[in-house]
């Protein structure tokens, strides 16, 4: 083992500390003992540094050794990441599998990305053109869909003196030499980065456009935004990670990146045996060829989940900065904070709300601040990078610090609710707690792409869906035969907004999915509806016989009507006008 | 090694803290004879340059400073396994307790595991017919899965967990089945009660049980369950058994962490349990699970009585976080004589979806399921309602769900401690009880299901004439 060596002094859990650490730097990688279990330097006093150790520590005591690496905690960034299942540092847990069996035991180490494969590099640019961080300078197709651009790493500046052919070469052969000030440099197929540092860009930009997820109600009513934030608190069987899931497999990102934090191994098991058999919508390809999975299991040591969603978000920002746009889901970021406080408690810091530690808020700020939509440099080319984090509080109270601590940080708030779950009613997005900071900044959106009609029609749905709240409460003291007939058909209106609009079945192929297109025809059909509803009740027809025509069961199904044919509606549309002219006429007909 | 340190410079509650240790290692087991010659057993919590903080399993009562001798073992807690350890009773410290001598082990495994590799587990989708109405056709339990029963006390958790133990089968397959009792400080009688009811239904045989009984040591309990799930990891994927561990009472647990975290003096959480109860929980519930290619299964039912019924209380709350779904017994179905009293409606199985259908139970299953369930959630609605404004205030068809709200807790969730209902049963009492409405009224069953079920039960017509009475 090569280093530096210090010894530990002490072993408390995750929590080694160690001293005459040789140059000891805070968040350096270390090793520790001649198990080589890996950690990070969190605390430095006089010559005792505190390391935070990603592996069980069972068996260590003092007095062995310590490795000092001199470098941060980094990942590796280059061709071979897409499809691949990480834990928490980054370690290619299919490898790990192959090598060490089914359990994870304690030193096991693959690279992150596979030496032996192959990659056809092809150049895209030629020996003695001038190049700067961020340039892409060759080409590798990672997935079917996806371009793995190669681009020249933070730092580097100058000339290329030698650039390969389009060739087969292995992430660690050297495709491209460039002369700088500071002699010759390298560039490889990949790069390494510190994952607690945001990978810089040539500037920020306000979010234009949504990120489309296929999810009535997030589309509809409380969008997200690409390059945006948004968190989706709910206590536990409020169904928070179907809607996880369901943003992975549907959002139009070109790259997801989905961090199982602290949650159930089976959940992660069940996206990696679902999503290699869905296609994404656009491309009809795998999901897979666009996904990164971080598995950082409930089970798996505590401080490698503290480390997951930074192993995340850097992948995140380098795809982001190829020109995609990235989507990072974190399931969850509840488990992240309590990594954080349990190592905060084992270096016996001074506790802040229900002993997280007092740089909580910081922390999680600074996490979702990674997000964005930005000017990549380099090229000037815009991308995103949107985060998801849900976020489990305890007893579903959103007192919790971690949920306010996120909620003073993040633009959308998905906040789900028991009751409604309980009712099977999913996704079980509270339609009156629920905020989205990004509608108007998305206003010019949608009056494009779904007409100038869309904002007063989902305007309108959401005043029935408040007004209907209201109702409720009269109608618990009173009684429904107490309200008027318009106050009914805003009840039963309502009621179709939420059963046969807001519920959204994630298991059923024709439901799982709804394009913006159709959100739109359905929204109308219950708007168109309504409006003729009131108009009928004005001309004296009576409520009873407006609730029983049968066009109500076709309003209840138009979600199954498939994307293909959403012509469909028309014939809905058409049926629900001439049925209302009819019962008009009726009346008038005496 | 086999160094006794006579340097115990304190004693606080169940840890000791010994000074001038040379090599201790942490988490290593140590040794600690009193000084009436009693021996105990203890683990390292931290090591401190040469200071060592060992936690007591079995209670520091009789130790003092000047004669407690500690010896390091140099390994962790470990469990020796044979299969011969089928049909063995154990104590909460792996020490046989049924008179017989200890078994001879084929294999030593450390009792904290390693963590199973995300990537290795196969997705559990293996229908468990356990049944049980309320479990198999509403909340369904898969092979893999971890379903805790979150109860009360004075609620007949026992019952429905014994019950579950006689009665779980995969359909159409004969396959070796093993039980894993872990009983962490419950009561002779209830530890008894298991023991009877496995001996009277032959399940002694295949079954392994550790016993730490309400007035054993407190702190052995923290290691009770590992040894449970050690040995079911053992039968499941070393032998290729389909294991099932009941975990009972978690409550119990979860009690004798906060002990060990208070008398260490570390800051506290929610209502005093330490912070890291999170992960110490799950590290026991992600052992259920299954593994590509492996034979055996370890399906996982632990029982928490949650203290007044309460389920933000911080143990049914990181258990439901963790646990892939939840069956709650209610009091109030208790009181009416309804056994088992499972509330359908906060009761979720989280992997059912994957466990249903056609080739698995019925093509119908889902639809019904999602039907029953959304119907009793309505009837449950308006009979609050109606104890509001009076019964005279509902409209028709809110009588016929409130109508139906009862007959389902009668009939569908109502059974006998004894009775064995197959997942066709299940299905047709739900099918008659939803031949009382309208067929308009059955919106989540799929119309060609609707023809081919609904007709035995109903002809055309008939329900929306059937009133409640």
């Amino acid at each position: 083992m090569k280093g530096k060596t210090g010894r530990v002094v002490k072993v408390s859990g995750p929590l080694v500390v160690a001293e005459n650490i040789p140059q000891a730097k805070m968040f350096e990688m270390v090793y520790v003992s001649d198990k080589k279990l890996f950690g990070e330097i969190i605390e430095i006093k006089g010559d005792k540094a505190s390391i935070q150790v990603y592996e069980d520590t069972s068996g260590i005591g003092p007095g062995e050794s310590v490795y000092s690496t001199g470098l941060p905690l980094s990942v590796e960034l280059g061709p071979g990441l897409i499809g691949s299942i990480y834990d928490g540092v980054q370690r290619p847990l299919d490898e790990l599998r192959k090598e060490y069996g089914n359990f994870i035991s304690r030193g096991a180490y693959k690279p992150a990305l596979n030496r032996g494969k192959e990659w056809l590099f092809e150049p895209v640019v030629n020996k003695g053109a001038t190049i700067k961080t961020g340039n892409v300078i060759g080409k590798v197709q990672e997935t079917p869909v996806i371009k793995h651009k190669i681009i020249v790493p933070n730092g580097i500046e100058g000339e290329i003196i030698s650039i390969i052919e389009k060739k087969k070469v292995t992430v660690e052969d050297v495709v491209a030499r460039v002369k700088t000030t500071e002699g010759t440099k390298e560039i490889k197929l990949f790069q390494k980065w510190p994952v607690r540092i945001a990978r810089p860009v040539l500037k920020r930009l306000p979010p234009v456009d949504p990120l489309v997820t296929g999810q009535r109600v997030i589309d509809a009513f409380f969008p997200i935004a690409r390059g945006g934030t948004a968190c989706v608190p709910g206590p536990f069987g409020s169904g928070k990670t179907v809607v996880q899931h369901q943003l992975a497999k549907w959002s139009d990102a070109d790259i997801i990146i989905f961090v199982g934090c602290g949650e159930r191994g089976n959940e992660m098991t069940d996206v990696l045996t679902e999503f290699p058999e869905l296609k994404d919508p656009r491309t009809g390809r795998p999901l897979m060829e666009r996904t990164v999975l971080i598995a950082n299991t409930s089970n798996m040591p505590v401080a490698a989940r503290e480390a997951s969603v930074f192993t995340g978000i850097t992948i995140g920002e380098y795809y982001r900065d190829m020109g995609y746009n990235v989507a990072l889901m974190a399931d969850s970021t509840s488990r992240w904070a309590e990594a954080m406080r349990e190592m905060s408690g084992r270096l016996e810091e001074m506790p802040g709300e229900e002993g997280y530690p007092a740089y909580l808020a910081s922390r999680i700020a600074s996490f979702y601040e990674r997000a964005g939509r930005v000017f990549i440099l380099g090229s000037e080319e815009e991308s995103t990078l949107s985060v998801i984090g849900a976020v489990s509080p305890p007893g579903g109270d959103l007192s919790d610090p971690v949920v306010q601590a996120t909620l003073r940080t993040v633009r959308v708030f998905w906040s789900l609710d028991a009751q409604l779950a309980y009712a099977r009613h999913f996704p079980s997005l509270h339609w009156l707690r629920s905020y989205s900071l990004y509608v108007d900044m998305l206003s010019d959106f949608y009056k494009k792409e779904m007409g100038e009609e869309w904002i007063g029609i989902r305007q309108e749905a959401m005043k029935i869906l408040r007004r209907e709240a209201e109702l409720h409460e009269m109608v618990r003291l009173i009684g429904i035969d107490a309200l008027s007939s318009k106050d009914r058909l805003i009840m039963e209106t309502a009621r179709s907004i939420r059963e046969d609009f807001l519920q959204q079945n994630a298991f059923m192929d024709a439901d799982t999915y709804t394009s913006l297109k159709k959100q739109y025809r359905m929204m109308k059909l219950i708007h168109l509806f309504n409006k003729l509803a009131a108009h009928a009740l004005d001309k004296n027809v009576e409520l009873d016989k407006i609730l029983s025509l049968p066009v109500r069961v076709e309003i209840s199904r138009a979600k199954l009507v498939p994307e293909k044919e959403l012509e469909k509606f028309d014939a809905i549309e058409e049926k629900i006008s001439s049925l209302f002219n009819m019962l008009v006429k009726e009346v008038e007909n005496g | 090694m086999g160094k006794e340190y006579v340097t115990t410079r304190e004693i606080a509650g169940p840890l000791l803290i010994a000074d001038h240790i040379e090599g201790a290692k942490y988490n290593e087991i140590v040794q600690i004879k009193a000084a009436d010659g009693s021996i105990k057993n203890g683990q390292v919590l931290e090591v401190d340059g040469d200071r060592a903080l060992i936690q007591v399993f079995e209670g520091t009562a009789g130790l003092n400073l000047g004669g407690t001798r500690v010896k390091f073992l140099g390994r962790g807690v470990e469990v020796g396994l044979s299969p011969s350890i089928l049909g063995r009773i154990f104590n909460g410290s792996g020490i046989p307790i049924d008179g017989s001598s200890a078994i001879i082990p084929e294999k030593r495994m450390n009792i904290n595991g390693n963590p199973l590799n995300p990537y290795a587990r196969n997705y559990p989708s293996e229908f468990i017919q356990t049944g049980i109405s309320a479990i198999d056709g509403l909340n369904t339990l898969v092979r893999g899965q971890k379903l805790p029963i979150f109860s009360g006390s004075g609620l007949p958790h026992a019952q429905a967990a014994a019950q579950i133990a006689r009665q779980a089968k995969v359909l159409g397959k004969e396959e070796k089945f093993a039980v894993v009792f872990v009983a962490m400080g419950i009561t002779f009688e209830e530890a008894n009660y298991f023991m009877a009811d496995f001996k009277k239904t032959g399940a002694l045989e295949r079954s392994v049980m550790f016993i730490n009984l309400a007035n054993d040591p407190v702190i052995e309990r923290i290691a009770t369950p590992r040894f449970g799930l050690t040995v079911a990891e053992y039968l499941a994927f070393d032998l290729g058994m389909h294991v099932l561990v009941i975990l009972t009472d978690m409550t119990n647990y979860c009690e004798a962490l906060r002990e060990i975290s208070a008398a260490r003096k570390e800051v506290p959480g929610r209502r005093g349990y330490p912070g890291y109860m999170y992960t110490d929980l799950a590290t026991m519930y992600e052992r259920a699970g299954r593994i590509k290619e492996k034979e055996g299964s370890i399906t996982q039912i632990p029982i928490l009585t949650m203290p007044e019924d309460d389920k933000t209380h911080p143990i049914a709350d990181l258990t439901g976080y963790i646990t892939e779904g939840q069956m709650f017994l209610s009091r109030n179905l208790f009181q009416q004589a309804i056994y088992p009293p499972i509330d359908v409606l906060p009761s979720l199985s989280r992997l059912k979806d994957k466990g249903i259908g056609k080739g698995k139970t019925r093509e119908d299953h889902a639809d019904v399921l999602n039907q029953l369930f959304a119907a009793y959630a309505r009837g449950r609605e308006v009979r609050e309602l109606a104890i509001v404004l009076g019964v005279s205030a509902l409209t028709k068809s809110d009588l016929i769900f409130v109508h139906y709200a009862d007959e389902f807790e009668q009939e569908f969730v109502k059974q006998g401690e004894y009775e064995n209902r197959s997942i066709e049963e299940t299905l047709d009492i739900g099918w008659g009880l939803l031949s009382m409405f309208p067929v308009g009224e059955l919106k989540r069953i799929r119309p060609e299901y609707i023809e081919k079920y609904l007709s035995r039960y109903t002809t055309p017509g008939e329900g929306e004439t059937k009133d409640a009475d």
